[in-house]
């Protein structure tokens, strides 16, 4: 077996381990599936660790601006995966905080969406699939991140998390976020994705040279240039690459501390 | 902003698929110059992407200072503010052989946790020190911590030689004190490197200043660090994760820590001592026929079916029946210790090993180390940001080694209210080599004067336990009292334990998260077979939803144990409501309800089914003591013995 597969192979260890550590302590728990390649990996994730199933609903907190393809993508493979899907609206902009800037305010409204959601189900976990190499404020994470009342993330007083001991011990009516791909990278997640043949929206592909590397909202996304048109072209681009993979994402460059004020808030 | 992204592939000696992952942290005082390091080694790499750096140079002259390579790190805004590393960052670069995360772990005292946090996931470390400050006790703590946490590889970087002109004497009195500060602890420095972070001397290029220093640069000593493997030659140890039954497989799911596994194998469950052999290895996709997986190595999630129905459950560990781990009642564990209250004896915890968890009291305080000067002291209690040795008694028996034998399972974590606050490596396994639970040496249970055969001929029956479970609501207490004065009618030595009864006094001090209900359940249990032993017939009401619990009642109470599922649908027990708890459990009052918000797990095989939406009480009474007399609980006739001795 090659360096490139052991890798591979311990970071699928570790992440159906905090998998199956999760469902065994948290009592609702719910995956957040955000249709892009990360959310697919980690369903996949949860399909190893749990044999086939996938044992606990999985929630779209569907802004109504996605693309067409992504829509497609997620009406398809919840029938072929046999997921428990429950698709959950986002309030409208009117009913977001006016002071942010606009793409930042737009994208606030995915975190209202969930704060919505968690009330309606009862949800005292939601997996989601974010990386620590995406952005900077997302490497500060614990693998367990307990939430406030608001799903507040209080970055200064997290307890330590160490030898996969997990704090999951919640005050009543907060939540925890559980973060299962915590510590993969881009280029690993198209690697596995690669190996294990996980299907793809076609819009990370480039059409015209041009592609996405990050899917979003349609009105505050774009893609790079890029003339990458398999996953062997896309992990060769990244090889080399120097630009940000987040920066197709307006609401990441509006101010300096713009993303950092939606995840203080609950944003994922 | 990304971190930092990948650097070209093709200008490194070693291929992509060929390269190894090494996690470093990087430890020290704070302003000891981590951060410039980091800054420093990420430049010479060519880590930096051109936005970060531009994104920096911007801010720094948008707030009028000087840019420093140590902002590249301080990418929270609170961070810039109070200008030291509250968190843990990752930063990722490369170096010829070796992709390398760097982790950032903050130099303040106050962020200790956050250290932990970030070096327990280190393969290797980088302890830094001032040369003009030399040594300090934070130096010293972390490096202490570095051997608690089982970091083995440990570099020294000795920084800011420019503050002391490069004089060979100052790093040698450093090198030298540091370097036997580490022995102490049995830690070995690979290299003790002398740099300037800030001018770039020896961090990828060898200093001119240095030539007295023949040893590697920061970036040659990055790039001979290995990763940390599981240990694959140490005995299996296969901690339990959960058991699945979600299709018709049983599928004991877990992560092999250390060893290996193969189909065929004969295995055992500590602490229960329970022995089965290894069916299958489960794996998703299913492989095609004949390409079935038959072992599995050190590290490997593992899922695996059994050739016979045991009863096992998380937090045992699967070993190998010739080196098993110990069933611990009580260890001596050396930790770290962050909380703000003080680890005294008395002080009541959770103990978590691998996936076990089970309630720690310290039973004794051994010693505390004054990490600063690796001194120990008497003293009555291990305060925080201390490290120490103490005792702990565990409320039952968690299978552990001492961490000599296994690291992997021989070091706990601590959790004192909820919160994770301290962790620490098993010294010994005091006591409890068996599976059952051990009693302290200086209990001797007093038997009773009265034999049995005297207590059947006066009450015409043997001990038995009746153990009714099922929703709130759904008739336990009824039946059980009915059945109460049915058996006191016929002269039996008859007693009712009601879960709440008890609830009230013996275990009040118990909630009703699964741990406290696990121990709430214990305890029950615990009485309940005391009075059988005394010729009772104990009849108890509990909802206990939890099949596991149930499990672990019926080890304790063993023969004559009788399980009773109460049954009714949900709607009918809410519309009995005898207690106004369902309207709680709706109105979102109560939290954790059976049957609202939490599950209840229906028995699998009890002695009885009893439905009370279709049985009246009476008939359901009946139907219990017509069990009792099949199961030859009553005794009609007095034996011939007992008449002679009358």
């Amino acid at each position: 077996m090659s360096t490139a597969d052991e890798r591979l192979d311990e970071l699928e260890a570790q992440s159906i381990y905090i998998f199956r550590e999760a469902f065994a302590r948290m009592k609702r728990m719910a995956l957040l599936w955000s249709l892009g390649k990360d959310s697919n990996v980690m369903i996949w994730l949860a399909r190893k660790a749990f044999l086939g199933h996938v044992p606990f609903p999985v929630m779209h907190v569907d802004t109504g601006k996605k693309f067409r393809e992504m829509y497609q993508f997620r009406d398809h493979y919840a029938v072929e995966w046999g997921l428990d899907l429950r698709v959950e609206p986002c309030p409208p902009l009117e009913t977001i905080d006016p002071t942010l800037p606009p793409a930042t305010r737009s994208a606030a409204r995915k975190t209202e969406g969930l704060k919505l959601a968690l009330e309606k189900f009862g949800f005292d976990a939601v997996v989601a699939g974010i990386r620590r190499d995406e952005e900077a404020t997302r490497a500060k994470e614990r693998v367990f991140s307990p939430r406030g009342l608001e799903g507040d993330w209080n970055v200064r007083e997290q307890p330590p998390e160490f030898w996969d001991h997990f704090n999951a011990t919640l005050p009543a009516g907060a939540h925890l976020r559980v973060h299962p791909i915590l510590h993969w990278t881009e280029l690993d997640i198209w690697a596995y994705t690669r190996r294990e043949g996980i299907p793809v929206i076609p819009l990370y592909f480039s059409q015209g040279g041009k592609r996405y590397r990050s899917l979003g909202d349609q009105d505050i996304t774009f893609p790079v240039a890029s003339d990458a048109a398999t996953i062997d072209e896309i992990l060769a681009e990244l090889a080399t690459t120097k630009v940000p993979e987040r920066s197709g994402r307006a609401m990441d460059h509006e101010a300096e501390d713009s993303f950092e004020r939606l995840r203080v808030a609950g944003y994922l | 902003m990304s971190v930092i992204s990948a650097t070209n592939l093709a200008t490194l000696p070693v291929a992509a698929a060929d390269r190894h992952l090494v996690r470093i942290v990087i430890v020290g005082h704070v302003d000891h110059g981590k951060s410039t390091l980091i800054g420093r080694l990420l430049h010479e790499t060519g880590g930096i992407t051109p936005q970060k750096l531009d994104q920096l140079k911007a801010i720094s002259a948008r707030r009028g200072m000087p840019f420093e390579w140590s902002f590249l790190l301080d990418s929270l805004q609170a961070e810039r503010d109070q200008g030291i590393t509250i968190d843990t960052s990752q930063i990722r670069f490369q170096t010829p052989s070796r992709d390398i995360i760097l982790i950032d772990a903050p130099g303040h005292a106050e962020f200790l946790r956050n250290m932990i946090t970030g070096a327990a996931q280190a393969d290797a470390a980088l302890l830094l020190i001032d040369a003009a400050e030399g040594v300090r006790d934070q130096t010293r703590r972390h490096g202490y911590l570095l051997h608690l946490l089982g970091v083995k590889q440990v570099t020294v970087v000795v920084n800011k030689m420019d503050r002391v002109d490069f004089a060979e004497p100052v790093f040698r009195a450093i090198e030298n004190e540091i370097a036997a500060y580490l022995a102490g602890l049995g830690v070995r420095a690979s290299a003790v490197i002398p740099i300037s972070a800030r001018e770039g001397d020896s961090v990828s290029a060898r200093g001119a200043r240095t030539p007295w220093y023949e040893g590697p640069t920061v970036l040659e000593a990055l790039d001979g660090f290995e990763p940390a493997r599981a240990p694959g030659d140490l005995p299996l140890r296969l901690p339990v994760q959960a058991v699945y039954k979600f299709d018709d497989r049983r599928i004991i799911a877990g992560r092999i820590e250390t060893g290996e596994l193969e189909v065929g194998e004969e295995i055992v469950f500590q602490p229960s001592g329970k022995t089965a052999v290894v069916k299958t290895i489960e794996t998703w996709p299913a492989p095609p026929a004949g390409r079935e997986v038959r072992a599995l190595e050190a590290g490997a999630p593992a899922a695996i079916t059994l050739d016979r129905e045991i009863f096992v459950e998380r937090g045992e560990i699967v070993a190998k029946p010739s080196a098993r781990p110990h069933a611990a009642r009580r260890i001596r564990v050396r930790l770290f210790w962050l909380a703000d209250e003080k680890l005294e004896v008395g002080t009541q915890l959770i103990a978590r090993l691998a996936t076990s968890e089970a309630r720690a009291t310290v039973a004794a305080v051994h010693q505390v180390v004054d990490p600063g000067h690796l001194s120990t002291f008497e003293a009555t209690g291990i305060g925080r940001n201390q490290v120490g040795e103490v005792e702990l008694a565990l409320s039952r028996p968690i299978a552990a080694d001492p961490h000599g034998v296994n690291p992997r399972t021989g070091r706990v974590a601590l959790e004192i209210g909820g919160r994770i606050a301290g962790g620490g490596l098993v010294v010994s396994v005091l006591d409890g080599e068996g599976t059952k639970p051990v009693v302290s040496r200086n209990i001797t249970p007093v038997t009773s004067a009265v034999t049995d055969s005297e207590r059947i001929a006066r009450f015409r029956h043997d001990g038995a336990v009746v153990w009714f479970t099922g929703l709130s609501g759904s008739g336990k207490s009824t039946l059980a009292r009915a059945l109460e004065r049915r058996l006191f009618a016929r002269d039996g030595l008859v007693t009712l334990l009601d879960g709440d009864t008890l609830r009230a006094g013996l275990n009040s001090d118990l909630g009703f998260s699964d741990a406290d209900r696990a121990e709430n359940n214990r305890r029950l249990a615990e009485v309940a077979n005391l009075l059988k032993g005394l010729g009772h017939i104990v009849l108890v009401a509990a909802v206990s939803p939890s099949a596991a619990a149930r499990g672990r009642v019926r080890e304790i109470v063993g023969e004559r144990f009788f399980e009773v599922h109460v049954s009714a649908p949900l709607a009918v027990c809410e519309a009995r409501d005898p207690k106004g708890l369902y309207a709680k459990a709706r109105a979102g009052e109560i939290r954790g309800f059976t049957g609202i918000d939490a599950p209840y797990e229906v028995p699998v095989a009890p002695e009885l089914v009893i439905e009370t939406d279709k049985l009246d009480t009476p008939a359901g009474v009946d139907r219990v003591e017509e069990r009792l007399v099949q199961a030859g609980v009553f005794h009609l006739t007095p034996r011939a013995e007992d008449d002679a001795g009358l």
